[in-house]
């Protein structure tokens, strides 16, 4: 148990690849907080996919001791959060946990999305923030224009703001000492009170089970106790208790103020809900803590096996990857075109791709993925209301009195040269502006859209207008109604479900058009014509024809070798398994995802 | 038992893997060697036609066919012993085709006679183009002036000859096509092959073409449009398309192909060469080892072979419909029948007749022209599952 005004509790929250991992080895390696040889880049990183892809997705803490200037030794909780936005809901438990944040800001880059919603959040969680200027090493860096812009834009002081460079190491002695000074102990808190400690993560491990992480409030959490969760009403007995240091590490107990983990036999991480409150089974504390808006899933999409005879196996993977994913839902799915498979919903799109890219990795299970759709709130003329979550779904339109769809606050910041370009893309997937500002050369515009013209490929478009300088973050504010439709696709006049989408009126023609030009090219040519139509409810708004295929035929003939034939028909057989049948045409799979793709 | 008469013959390939130079484009097993120790090979030969020799005693030999690599570099005495000793080992039909392919250089025409001497009575020879430019693009290391002067002295020495042209190649346009077309139909005999260039996977040319290279090869439709024109160019001629790449005047068809083509027996001999054989009923696959250090050590400890399976009747059904429907003939769609044990899905060849890709009618199993130049498809629909 540590004093109060020995401990410091903060998170490190930035834009995405600002360096907040980074950031954190350096500080667990100055404080030798792990071994030199055990060193390496982005430790706390320590999923695959976040070290491939070089991004941090699930929020990581570690406890750190540091010996001050002021002679005492301080025991330090840094939480590092992921800086992609469909992870934000990492970052905003992660800053309940804690009482103050490093922001930490490329001064190459500048104030970004993220750096602004971040700050937001801190605000809220009513943090004391340290401004942290990364990467001054970098000769693009400008200090004095981003300390600027910090002011400006953001509207906190900058004059102290702690200028380093995580790569080199440059200023990290400052930052320290800045996390001591400058950011407050933990407020209250008492030793003698009963238990009461928020429920910040929790984790599956395969050889533990379910890990939870804790900050203590009130009391002292210990082995042996048996514990009660106050919203969820489950009891158990606590197995070990212990920190990160970043390896797991028991202790004899953990006090007010403290950050640590827990385990105790709990089966399911759908057994603990973040925000929830820990106390002992008896004389437990009386209320709970006000908990977490839960994270819901805004992007739906299904999950197909390439061979179908793999189903069990994808359910397999899919339960196992929800044990550890709160935020991920699922639901069987059968689909005329694609057998069965499952409709599962996400933050976003990254993480509906790193989902998917475990499951095809760990589990070995090839995926057709349908195109990501978003919930609609469809209500019926008898009154009745439901959620559409796939598009093929969609009732009749004869019974069906209006629907609604999600609408996002998106902010997106934008070097001048490339505002216009921005604009037009958000005017084009049905915005309505709500704001625009300028901070010296970046403006930062404000756009209340459509989330479905946004899950898409929203992004990639953004990044490809602004050349990678814009960056975008967005919060589903509500939903509302519009003239919404069904639009359907027929490839050789039968229609294919999984091409089914929901799309705006006034757009349909257009998305019709550019949709069938698309499969045109996707689909490869066969033995006889194919035509491609959209429709809505029957009628059709588009259409393309797929000419015959003229000539596909092995010119050499192999001699005697007629095993090699039989190979290149087995060949034409695995190549064909890569296509889904409808009648007598082939798809590919990734047409169902591609056809969807705006150009424009 | 299958009769001859079901399996086309009985015919004997011979393979020999050397050639003076790799060609880019060409993935058979061929091989530069510096020096080749003729009498060793020799000596191997004639082993390995002893003990296929012994294990299918009395079968009537109809052809005999020299392929490579490039024969044409052998030892006429090679060719000599061979022939001998496969007339000692097998009785031989009374019209024997013995075919040997020839690469067109000057060397080679000087063994002419001695092959023709030895029993060789039809020559294959691998023109590949008429003019010099594109020779060169395919890598090959004759002119045309060389190709002309060899297939002259062919025509004297042997009656049949045919040659082998590749075409649709880079930049070469439909009208460059037919007038090179035009001019092989003068010179040719009875018996043309024409290939459209295939891009093979783990040649230069495969290499360069996954780099993104090799440009201006044509595309689906000129190349369709390339292959048309052949069809008819040559019928104009006198030469009927009897086989996806080959054509011929009538009754000049390469006998020993065919039997390939409608599924017969055939030893192979020589590394990496393949056969299929009916021993004791059963019919076999079988593969000599294709490294030919490789195959000559083998024969030495006595069998070259590297592979003898059976072919499972399902397998026999689907080779003979891979081989069989590249022939205009077709198949008989009874033999198919007995081999598999059923009919094939006629769902699936109502289906090919609605799209004029197959003749009308269950009997013979046929493509139609426009079937032909989408066999692969073809091929597909009606095997699969
Ligand atoms: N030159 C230089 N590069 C840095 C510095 N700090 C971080 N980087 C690099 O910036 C990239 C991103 O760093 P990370 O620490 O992974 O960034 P992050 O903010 O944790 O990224 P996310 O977790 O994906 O949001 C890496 O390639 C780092 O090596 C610095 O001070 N100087
Ligand atoms: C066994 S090969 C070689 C015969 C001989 N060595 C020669 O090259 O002249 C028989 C024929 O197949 C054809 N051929 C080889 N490779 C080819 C390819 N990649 N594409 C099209 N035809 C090819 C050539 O016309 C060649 O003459
Ligand atoms: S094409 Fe003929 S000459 Fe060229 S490498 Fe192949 S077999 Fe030898
Ligand atoms: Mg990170």
């Amino acid at each position: 148990m540590t004093e109060l005004s020995r401990i410091r509790n903060f998170s490190i929250v930035a834009h995405i690849d600002h360096g907040k991992s980074t950031l954190a080895d350096r500080l667990i390696q100055l404080t030798g907080t792990v071994a030199e040889r055990d060193m390496k880049e982005q430790l706390l990183d320590a999923m695959d996919i976040e070290r491939e892809r070089g991004i941090t997705i699930k929020a990581n803490t570690v406890r750190i001791d540091y010996p001050a200037r002021d002679g005492h030794t301080y025991v330090l909780n840094l939480i590092d959060t992921p800086g992609h936005v469909d992870f934000s809901y990492e970052v905003s438990r992660s800053m309940r946990a804690v009482e103050g944040s490093l922001l930490v800001v490329d001064a190459t880059q500048g104030v970004e999305a993220q750096t602004l919603a971040n700050v937001y959040q801190a605000i809220d969680a009513d943090h004391e923030i340290v401004p942290v200027l990364n990467k001054i090493d970098l000769p693009a860096a400008d200090v004095d224009r981003v300390a600027e812009q910090i002011e400006d834009v953001i509207g906190i002081d900058a004059s102290d703001a702690v200028q380093i460079s995580a790569k080199t190491g440059m200023g990290i002695p400052e930052v320290l000492e800045a996390i001591v000074t400058r950011l407050p102990p933990p407020h209250g808190g008492t030793r003698d009170a009963p238990l009461k400690a928020m429920l910040v993560d929790s984790k599956y491990d395969s050889y533990l089970g379910v890990v939870v992480i804790v900050r203590v409030i009130d009391g002292v959490l210990k082995k042996g106790q048996r514990i009660r969760m106050m919203r969820t009403g489950g009891t158990y007995d606590v197995d070990r208790v212990g920190v990160y240091r970043p390896a797991m590490t028991s202790v004899d107990e953990l006090g007010p103020g403290e950050i640590g983990f827990l385990t105790a036999s709990i089966k399911q991480v759908r057994d603990t809900r973040v925000g929830d409150t820990t106390t002992t089974e008896k004389k437990g504390c009386e209320a709970p803590l006000p908990g977490f808006k839960p994270s819901i899933p805004v992007v739906f999409c299904g999950l197909f096996p390439v061979d179908s005879s793999q189903f069990e196996d994808l359910r397999d993977a899919i339960e196992k990857l929800a044990l550890n994913d709160a935020s991920f839902s699922y639901e069987m799915e059968t689909s005329a075109a694609l057998g069965f498979g499952f409709r599962c919903g996400f933050l976003g799109l990254l993480h509906l791709e790193v989902i998917r890219d475990r499951i095809e990795r760990e589990y070995d299970i090839e995926l057709i993925t349908t195109a990501p759709s978003v919930v609609y709130h469809v209500f019926m003329k008898d009154g009745s209301f439901r959620e559409l979550h796939n598009p093929a779904d969609m009732p009749d339109l004869t019974h069906v009195e209006h629907i609604e769809e999600p609408r996002i606050k998106a902010t997106i910041m934008v070097p001048d040269e490339f505002l216009g370009d921005v604009l037009k893309l958000c005017q084009d997937r049905r915005g309505i502006q709500l704001d625009m500002t300028y901070a010296g050369s970046r403006a930062m515009v404000v756009y209340d859209l459509p989330l479905n013209e946004v899950v898409f490929d929203f992004y990639d478009r953004l990044k490809s207008v602004t050349k990678g300088y814009a960056s975008f973050d967005y919060q589903i504010i509500g939903y509302r109604q519009d003239n919404l439709v069904k639009m359907q696709v027929l490839v050789n006049d039968e229609p294919v479900d999984a091409l089914s989408t929901m799309v705006h009126r006034d757009r349909a023609e257009q998305r019709g058009r550019a949709m069938c030009e698309k499969l045109k090219d996707l689909i490869p040519r066969h033995m006889f014509k194919i035509p491609i139509q959209a429709a809505i409810g029957g009628k059709v708004i588009a259409r393309e024809t797929l000419s015959a295929l003229r000539k596909d035929v092995t010119a050499k003939c192999y001699g005697g070798d007629a095993t090699r034939k039989r190979k290149l028909l087995d060949k034409q057989k695995a190549g064909k398994k890569k296509m889904r049948q409808f009648g007598k045409v082939e798809i590919p799979q990734e047409a169902f995802i591609s056809a969807l793709k705006m150009d424009g | 038992m299958p009769e001859d008469w079901e399996t086309g013959g009985f015919g004997l390939y011979i393979h020999w893997p050397f050639c003076q130079a790799k060609c880019p484009y060409c993935d058979f097993n061929s091989h530069v060697s510096p020096q080749v120790d003729h009498a060793r090979w020799q000596r191997a030969y004639l082993a390995e036609l002893d003990r296929v020799g012994a294990e299918t005693q009395g079968r009537v030999l109809s052809t005999v066919y020299f392929g490579g690599g490039t024969p044409s570099l052998m030892a006429p005495e090679t060719v000599n012993a061979i022939l001998e000793r496969v007339r000692r080992l097998w009785p031989v039909s009374n019209s024997l085709e013995v075919t040997l392919e020839a690469n067109p250089g000057s060397v080679e025409a000087g063994r002419f006679a001695g092959y023709h001497a030895a029993g060789v009575n039809r020559i294959s020879m691998g023109i590949q183009a008429l003019n010099n430019h594109d020779l060169q693009r395919l890598g090959r290391i004759h002119s045309v002036e060389e190709a002309r002067a060899a297939f002259d002295i062919a025509r004297g020495v042997f009656d049949r000859v045919s040659f082998d042209l590749i075409y649709a190649r880079q930049n070469q346009s439909l009208a460059d096509w037919q007038s090179e077309l035009r001019e092989a139909l003068s010179m040719a005999v009875d018996h043309l092959s024409l290939y459209q260039l295939t891009i093979e996977e783990g040649t230069a040319f495969g290499d360069r073409y996954a780099r993104g290279g090799l440009r201006g090869l044509p595309d689906d439709d000129l190349s369709a449009d390339m292959y048309q024109v052949t069809q008819e160019v040559c019928a104009q001629a006198g030469f009927e398309g009897y086989e996806v790449s080959n054509y011929s005047r009538p009754g000049e068809e390469s006998r020993h192909n065919l039997i390939y083509w409608r599924y017969g027996d055939y030893a192979g001999i020589g590394p990496g060469a393949h056969g299929r054989l009916t021993l004791g009923g059963q019919r076999h696959a079988t593969e000599s080892w294709r490294n030919p250090a490789r195959w000559l050590d083998a024969v030495d400890a006595g069998n070259g072979e590297s592979l003898r399976d059976p072919v499972s009747c399902a397998d026999q059904a689907v080779e003979c419909l891979l081989m069989g429907l590249r022939l205009v003939e077709g198949v008989d769609a009874e033999r198919v029948k007995r081999l598999s044990g059923q009919n094939l899905s006629t769902e699936s060849v109502a289906h090919l007749q609605d799209l004029g890709l197959l003749d009308p009618g269950f009997a013979r199993i046929r493509t139609t022209p426009k079937g032909r130049m989408l066999l692969n498809s073809v091929i597909a629909e009606l095997l699969g599952d």
